[in-house]
């Protein structure tokens, strides 16, 4: 496998083919179960989004090892209309479509690291990090 | 992909053994509380022992699913939760606090047989 890989998403199947390759890469990482539940779980979450209010974007992952640890990157990238207020789609339970509002609060502590950028009309990028433990 | 529906005297059996994606997830949704109404079941055990993952989107038709059948009368008991998804169902702030669950696929009858006979 290729430590850098990407998933487009256009179609709903694609958010499982997306976290079936989330889940494959933890794996082979070394995450415990557990982990590698919460990184398909992040993004599905994220590749759901896409799905929903961008349409069109991708989920790419990314191994990287420094000498002390290693860790998987994801991202979601979109073009869609971007996000006005990022920090109240940050809350738990804000929806703009009768879902839970878990999505993105959720994915926030499910990885180690998290961090969404978002322009209007342009589209929004959300950069992850998990580490091994 | 349609997920199988059971039935076994008054109670319907569902195992989920597959990869549910939202549509199989919306028609599940359909196809149980039709046959709650077909049959008048009183009794429902949804066994998740291979879910490997729970999302938001499936928590949500979970929950409603279990909800719509508790207004149709029929009472729902998850069984099988792996430790990993429920792990990450409290991540997601999912609590699932009214739920009916048990360990698994024959505690989740025996639940059902206690509280409402066959
Ligand atoms: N990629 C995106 N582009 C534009 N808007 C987005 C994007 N992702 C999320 N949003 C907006 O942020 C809101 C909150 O997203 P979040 O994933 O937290 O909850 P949800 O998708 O509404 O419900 P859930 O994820 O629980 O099913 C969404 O309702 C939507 O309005
Ligand atoms: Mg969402």
């Amino acid at each position: 496998m290729s430590p850098h890989s990407c998933v487009k998403i256009r179609k709903e199947w694609d958010i499982v083919s997306a976290r079936q390759l989330g889940r494959e890469m933890a794996k082979k990482l070394g995450f415990s179960t557990v982990d590698q539940a919460r990184i398909a779980t992040a993004v599905s979450e994220l590749a759901r989004n896409i799905y929903l209010y961008a349409e069109e974007g991708q989920i790419c992952f990314e191994v990287f090892e420094t000498i002390e640890r290693k860790g998987l990157r994801m991202g979601a990238f979109d073009t869609g209309p971007g996000i006005t207020d990022i920090s109240q789609v940050m809350q738990d339970g804000y929806t703009t479509s009768g879902g839970l509002g878990a999505g993105l609060p959720g994915v926030k502590r499910l990885m180690d690291e998290f961090d969404i950028q978002s322009e209007i009309g342009q589209g929004t990028q959300i950069k992850t990090v998990k580490w091994v433990r | 992909m349609s997920i199988p529906i059971l039935k076994l005297y008054n109670y319907l059996l569902i195992s989920i053994q597959t990869e549910i994606d939202d549509k199989t997830a919306i028609q599940f949704q359909e196809d149980l509380l039709d046959k709650i109404h077909k049959t008048g079941a009183t009794g429902v055990v949804i066994d998740l022992t291979s879910v490997e993952i729970i999302d938001s989107f499936i928590a949500k038709v979970l929950g409603d699913v279990i909800t719509m059948s508790d207004l149709m009368g029929a009472k729902v008991v998850l069984t099988g939760i792996q430790p990993a998804v429920a792990i990450t169902l409290i991540d997601l702030g999912i609590h699932m606090q009214k739920v009916a669950t048990a360990l698994d696929l024959e505690q989740g009858l025996i639940k059902l047989y206690q509280e409402l006979g066959v």
